[in-house]
């Protein structure tokens, strides 16, 4: 690698850096529209044209805001943890591949930050980083509604991991790939939406719960906890925390693109600007997702905790399981065509079985209780 | 758990609800908005309405009807009435009868728009008007005088406080 090389990489952090703040931007300005629009309101107006600037005038009056550090904090772990929640959030995006490539100074230029062979995996990581911050943040406040309510976000976080990624286990089991870019290789034919419907399904509950969204918002449920585990925190680290938590939705979105709506991929003129139309189409989908996030923040109430719990460790964990099953048994049939392929096919079918004599009695029970 | 005797809805019953609570949701969309664009554009109060700042009226020959008894005083929960009484002077009265008030004043930091005192008021003279724009940038301007409440209110939209901050 040379000067240029290096200069190009830095360039590319920055533009996805900035790129990304603005992103939220318009994502907080996007949800408030679309959600005074099914409130028959008409949301921001008056910052810029059709109140698109609202975010901006909003952060900056959050960053001219005394930030009060109550008496009761503990001091380090209470400034790092907005920290923690922002940078992980910012650090996700490095592997989502936004568009194909375009060339500069005659070198090629992915448009993505970094094309980790185990891209999946550092998004799962980073996003789990997120947990650390909520829970550090409740502990360090030194107060009780922030500390139920990082304790309620670690448990409801960890938990939904576990359906979201099985139902990641199940689309890389059928795209045979690791790294991003090589799952949108794999979707050249078929976006994945189709054949793993299931999975995408419980990859956006799991996303939505990941991201603390409503219906699964109970970390900061201001019914019950005030404003959950970012309660005492006032100014720019409140800012912190939003950015963060927008950030990541903005992540989940993208990254359910990449997974399951065949990421940049789309129609485009040939010829004309060929690394327009991948970036346009994944905008685009990008902002589908979002939509329907809020469609369905707009619909459902907020889910009681024990039945937030029964959801994911009954409902989504065991279909996540039998789902992988399924793919792997699709996955490796017609590669061991013969007498391997049926003994599989009989262990499948076999497991299936079981499974559902494991989770029949449960819904069974649940029926008789009811009636 | 209690499931307080309903029956538990199957997958697709609740998959099928979630469903139609958000298409009910998305048609709301294409509804026209209810929002008002203030001070832009002012749409009129219902005749009827009295939801705003309060108002001293008079009787048709000029008389005040406030008799300075400050039962409105009395029944404001927020205390936000001021009334001093005094006695009429038989040769040039202000109200009829023995007295009038001789100083009125409504607080509208403290007003909560209750009407309890238009409620109190024997003589009807304290009523509300539909006038709501009551925005001010001082606390001294906030304490409405009696000259001021006998006025009556000027159309909405003229107030002279800058509210777009331009």
């Amino acid at each position: 690698m040379d000067a240029l090389d290096w200069a190009l990489l830095v360039a590319r952090v920055v533009a996805v850096f900035a790129a990304l703040l603005v992103a939220v931007m318009l994502t907080i300005w996007f949800e408030r529209k679309v959600i005074a629009d099914f409130q028959t309101r008409t949301g921001p107006l008056r910052a810029g044209p059709r109140g698109i600037l609202i975010t901006l005038a909003d952060g900056i009056k959050l960053f001219f805001k005394e930030g009060i550090l109550p008496a009761m904090v503990d001091r380090p772990v209470y400034l790092i943890a907005p920290v923690i929640a922002m940078l992980p959030a910012f650090l996700a995006f490095a592997v989502v591949p936004f568009g194909t490539s375009v060339t500069l100074f005659g070198r090629e230029v992915p448009f993505q930050v970094a094309d980790l062979n185990v891209g999946i995996l550092w998004i799962l990581a980073m996003t789990s980083m997120g947990v650390y911050a909520v829970v550090l943040a409740g502990w360090a406040s030194g107060s009780n509604y922030p500390l139920l309510g990082a304790v309620r976000s670690s448990a409801q976080m960890i938990s939904y991991e576990v359906g979201m990624g099985l139902a990641i286990v199940a689309v890389l089991t059928y795209s045979g790939e690791l790294s991003m870019t090589g799952v949108i290789e794999a979707q050249s034919r078929v976006w994945n939406v189709i054949p793993q419907f299931p999975a995408f399904v419980v990859f956006l509950i799991g996303g939505l719960a990941e991201t603390n969204r409503p219906p699964f918002d109970l970390a900061e449920a201001e019914s019950e906890l005030v404003a959950g585990f970012h309660t005492e925190y006032s100014g720019i680290r409140f800012a912190m925390f939003f950015l963060g938590e927008y950030l990541n939705t903005v992540t989940v979105a993208a990254v359910a693109t990449t997974l399951f709506l065949g990421g940049w991929r789309g129609p485009w003129f040939d010829g004309f600007a060929p690394w327009l139309g991948p970036l346009l189409w994944f905008v685009v989908k990008v902002v589908a997702v979002l939509y329907v996030f809020v469609l369905i923040r707009a619909t459902l109430p907020r889910m009681r905790y024990d039945r937030l719990m029964n959801f994911g460790w009954k409902v989504l964990i065991p279909f996540g399981l039998v789902w992988v099953l399924l793919t792997g048994a699709v996955v490796v049939l017609p590669q061991e065509i013969g007498r391997r392929g049926v003994l599989l096919a009989g262990a499948a079918v076999l497991g299936l079985v079981l499974l559902a004599s494991f989770v029949a009695p449960l819904v069974q029970r649940r029926r008789e209780v009811a009636s | 758990m209690s499931t307080a005797g309903r029956p538990t809805p199957g997958f697709w019953e609740a998959a099928s609800a979630i469903a139609r609570g958000m298409a009910t949701v998305f048609k709301q969309t294409f509804r026209p908005d209810t929002t008002e664009r203030w001070p832009a554009e002012i749409v009129p109060t219902p005749e009827r309405s009295h939801i705003g700042r309060h108002r001293l009226n008079r009787h048709e020959d000029g008389l005040e009807k406030c008799i300075g008894c400050e039962l409105c005083a009395y029944a404001c929960p927020a205390d936000a009435i001021w009334v001093e009484g005094a006695d009429n002077d038989p040769e040039n009265p202000v109200s009829p009868g023995e007295r009038y008030a001789k100083d009125y004043q409504i607080n509208y930091l403290r007003c909560i728009m209750c009407g309890l005192c238009v409620e109190a008021c024997p003589t009807r003279a304290l009523t509300l008007t539909s006038y709501y724009e009551l925005s001010f940038t001082s606390r001294e301007e906030a304490i409405w005088t009696k000259e001021q409440l006998l006025e009556p209110p000027p159309p909405l939209g003229t107030d002279p406080v800058d509210r777009e901050g331009r």
